[in-house]
């Protein structure tokens, strides 16, 4: 999971709230709704309801919640509270103990000391269902609604309106649906199936279906994450709306800056205690004061600038008009549309790009994951056509896939088979046996080399952190000395300080004479570690830059607009 | 996750595994301990061989199973495709078509046992190669497929056969079956011999690790440049491979191949298999379990014979051995977990 980047951790498509806001943000909201009209941008501009006059009473107060798991402290000494018709964001990086809160607030489990008001009673719910029926629903990232249901039957689900015969009234379900999705704005059919619904969409379902339960605090997990821009600025409107009818909202995210353009206050937690408390003060909240809280430090320290290297050998990797085909079972996916690019030996390229730029289906694509429609790649002035991963990693070319628990390692599976498996080839012998030895001889010159801290190779991977699970990752391909090596999003849930030696380990690559293709959404990485940048949009290349010459507005301008010659 | 979750595994992990690879075979040996308490001639040498020798037929299928688990697959046809499988074989052995051959013994010439056991495996071999096929070109899930190679094995089975048994086997054929080697039964033999095989296979190759792989992460197996469809279709020609020579050994023992020989092995297999600690997900588990499943399932068929307990209650037992089995298996994970 994506974490903390100070200034812009532009994770898909939030602005850094750097950039002078105002032409920006009215073009693009009015551009990505698909209209050419600008438009005012819906939060920013709308004034704040300062309420300072006549506070409400506390809805919800914690108080010096603490919690265990056998041995290990998660929570420490926290408190917080949170009124009606106020939006308090929940800030702290991965294991800061955010996930723990939320799970005794939402009754998975219960603090181990501690107390909880809620409307001014004592608050121990002993299930989720218990928490809900006492008015706090939390809105997970993971959806939790049935797709092949309707919506009205799961806004209805387990109260569905019964008829004079004591059968249900679907025509009553379908009227109410239709009003309680309307709070939040959607004018869809409520007889739809939510599988054919967005996740955006999904989500105002679920907060519907929340609002109807008469809920007085939500609580939404990392609600952005999935949500491309526009739809990004229609929750935070809707939670605009809500606020106004007196709903209180807590705001778990790492996007720092929907959280200081929507809060009205932050609470923040670092190492499972609170790191402060953060109050709007007439304006939004400002990000490095967030940042400092998070970290600790200030933003500045967290990535400093190399020198600039020697570098840039031959072109290794050379791809022309690259085109992928439209998949008929994931319609929405990004389509390539004519990718020229260079990787040269001993340097590392940036790729930086918002979600649905297209930047991994260009990795996928290269790496003979996906299907190329048209256009070349070139290996060394070689034309090749990787039909498959395996032809791609044949030729020299390796990739750190974005998602790691997913599509990187194997979970059931221990440090050594997780190292070897991309070089089962050159460990085994003739026939077939593995060469066991000259296997870990291998990972411990990488465990020294990449300083993976692990206690043995027979270790399960999973026991590892983030970013020793990484390391391993790139000792995998290191063990195939490859001549392209493409990492997607590396240091993604990885800890702050494994972030700096990851990006260590790709300078180190780099000096090697390996072409490193790095992409990355969140630019203060990119600038840090790349020689040269380029932007991508929308299946394009939208421009290219000497990473000295570049900086996070040149960049963001490039990943977020729309090119000059198309205005 | 949080910070408890990644602090707690390191000591957690190693026993719980212990536990997880040794669990049925401490379980196997409080078996055994209590049938001898029972009575004492369970430990009989007679008795113990005699078990080995009923254990081997589903257990190397089970063994084939083992590497079909472990991709996260799964295949319901072994029982049928075994019974068509001796049909072959008994076929090729009496060297003719089952109308002439049935129930006359040593008739018309026949092409000899090892071409009986040929015939038997790669026919086995070929049949789980096309239903692995299937599976990966078509995409249908192993479940189905498999589900209907239970029904199309039956039926090719009996349409050679014409619903009858074709008996009557040479004796070299038969020793297959009957033979003793010292005191061992020759199954019994075939059997430990093929367990160490697939044993060194898993443990000790590159393919073994492949098919680990394949099993914990395809995706990441495939972005690893593993062929995933080629290793996926070998784990179910190696099933239909064990299947067909189960099947030798069986019509050698019985010296009869019949059209309803192996009627539910394959549940008997894969509860063998997943009681010896093999993940139904995939990725977990090993050959040395599939021994341990195997002859836990073999003791208690036997140690509850010896006890006169009807076999109608000997399935009610086994049954909820299964169940108990996975339910531990998690239990032991949730505590990893948390």
């Amino acid at each position: 999971m994506p974490r903390l980047s100070p200034i812009a951790s532009l994770q898909e498509e939030a602005l850094p709230a750097k950039l002078p806001i105002s032409p920006f943000v009215g073009e693009m909201s009015g551009r990505t709704e698909g209209g050419a009209v600008p438009r005012p941008a819906a939060i920013r501009e709308q004034p704040l309801p300062a309420e300072a006059a006549s506070p409400e009473p506390v809805l919800l107060a914690v108080e010096g919640i603490t919690k265990h798991f056998s041995g290990v402290t998660a929570l420490s000494d926290v408190s917080l509270d949170i009124r009606p018709g106020e939006i308090l964001g929940l800030l702290g990086e991965n294991g800061a103990g955010k996930s723990t809160l939320l799970k005794i607030l939402s009754g998975v489990m219960p603090p181990s000391s501690g107390h909880i008001i809620f409307d001014g009673a004592d608050y121990h719910p002993s299930s989720p269902q218990d928490a809900k029926r006492l008015g706090i629903v939390t809105i997970y990232q993971e959806l939790s609604l049935i797709p092949t249901l309707t919506v009205a039957e799961n806004i209805f689900i387990g109260r569905a309106p019964i008829g004079p015969l004591g059968l249900v009234s679907w025509r009553r379900m379908e009227q109410d649906s239709r009003t309680i999705i309307a709070r939040v704005g959607l004018s869809i059919d409520p007889m739809t199936p939510v599988s054919a619904l967005s996740v955006a969409e999904q989500q105002l379902v679920e907060i519907a279906r929340a609002l109807s339960l008469k809920s007085r605090l939500i609580i939404m997990d990392e609600p952005t994450s999935a949500l491309t821009e526009t739809e990004v600025q229609r929750l935070l409107s809707i939670m605009d709306r809500l606020r106004k009818d007196k709903v209180a909202i807590m705001f778990v995210t790492h996007r720092l800056e929907e959280a200081s353009a929507i809060c009205d206050r932050m609470t923040v937690l670092r190492d499972g205690r609170l790191a402060g408390h953060l109050d709007r003060e007439g304006g939004p909240i400002a990000l490095p004061k967030i940042i400092e809280k998070m970290v600790g430090r200030a933003a500045s320290e967290l990535y400093a600038r190399p020198a600039q290297r020697s570098v840039a050998g031959d072109v290794v990797l050379s791809v022309r008009g690259l085109r992928t085909v439209r998949d008929p079972e994931a319609p929405h996916a990004i389509v390539l549309d004519g990718v020229d690019i260079d990787l040269k030996a001993g340097e590392i390229l940036g790729v930086a790009g918002l979600v649905g730029s297209g930047r991994t289906e260009l990795a996928r694509a290269i790496f003979g994951a996906d299907r190329i429609a048209a256009g070349t790649i070139t290996l060394d002035g070689k034309p090749i056509a990787p039909a498959s991963p395996a032809d791609a990693i044949a030729l020299g070319i390796g990739l750190v896939p974005e998602d790691r628990k997913h599509q990187a390692i194997f979970a059931a599976l221990g440090i050594l088979p997780n190292f070897s498996i991309a070089s089962l080839g050159s460990f085994s012998n003739g026939f077939g046996f593995m060469a066991e030895r000259r296997e870990r001889d291998a990972l411990s010159g990488f465990r020294k080399m990449l300083s993976i801290r692990m206690a043995s190779a027979e270790q399960a991977i999973e026991g590892l952190s983030g970013g020793n699970q990484q390391k391993v990752i790139l000792a995998r391909w290191l063990a195939r000395d490859p001549k392209v090596l493409i990492v997607d999003e590396p240091t993604r849930g990885v800890d702050v300080g494994a972030k700096t030696e990851v990006h260590q380990i790709l300078v180190q690559l780099a000096a090697r004479g390996i072409a490193v293709m790095m992409i990355s959404s969140e630019l203060p990485e990119v600038l840090a570690v790349s020689d040269r940048i380029v932007t991508m949009r929308r299946g394009r290349i939208t421009g290219e830059m000497p990473g000295v010459e570049a900086n996070e507005e040149r960049l963001m301008e490039l990943m977020a607009l729309d090119r000059k010659e198309t205005l | 996750m949080s910070v408890a979750g990644e602090q707690d595994q390191r000591g957690g992990i190693n026993f719980a595994r212990l536990l997880m690879s040794f669990g049925p075979l401490l379980f196997l040996v409080a078996l055994i301990i209590v049938f001898t308490v029972l009575k004492p001639s369970f430990m009989d040498p007679i008795n113990l061989f005699n078990i080995t020798r009923q254990i081997s037929i589903t257990g190397l299928i089970a063994l084939g199973m083992t590497f079909v688990i472990l991709t996260a697959g799964i295949d319901l046809s072994v029982g049928s495709l075994l019974a068509f499988c001796g049909m072959v074989a008994a076929v090729v052995a009496k060297g003719g078509s089952a109308n002439t051959l049935s129930l006359s013994t040593s008739g018309t010439q026949g092409f000899g046992w090892f071409a009986a056991l040929l015939a038997a495996v790669v026919v086995g071999a070929a049949a789980g190669g096309v239903q692995g096929l299937v599976i990966t070109r078509l995409k249908v899930p192993p479940f189905v497929v498999t589900l209907g190679g239970l029904t199309v094995f039956r039926g090719l089975t009996l349409t050679i056969s014409n619903g009858g048994p074709i008996s009557g086997f040479d004796a070299s054929m038969r020793w297959f079956g009957t033979g003793l080697i010292g005191p061992v039964p020759v199954p019994a033999l075939i059997f430990a011999a093929a367990a160490i095989l697939c044993h060194i296979v898993l443990r000790y190759t590159r393919y073994g690790r492949a098919v680990y792989a394949v099993g914990g992460n395809a995706e990441a197996a495939r972005l690893s440049g593993l062929r995933v469809d080629r290793i996926l279709v070998s784990v179910y020609v190696i099933v239909g491979f064990f299947a067909g020579l189960a099947a030798f050994v069986l019509s050698a023992r019985l010296n009869s191949s019949e059209a309803v020989a192996g009627i539910g092995y394959e549940l008997t297999v894969i509860s063998a298999v997943v009681i010896g600690g093999t993940s139904l997900f995939g990725g977990i588990g090993s050959v040395g379990g599939t021994v341990v499943g195997a002859a836990l399932i073999g003791v208690l068929q036997n140690g509850l014979q010896f006890n006169n307990v009807s076999s109608y209650t000997q399935s009610i037992v086994i049954g909820l051995i299964l169940i108990l089995a996975v339910a531990f298996d998690r239990w032991l994970k949730s505590r990893v977990r948390r």
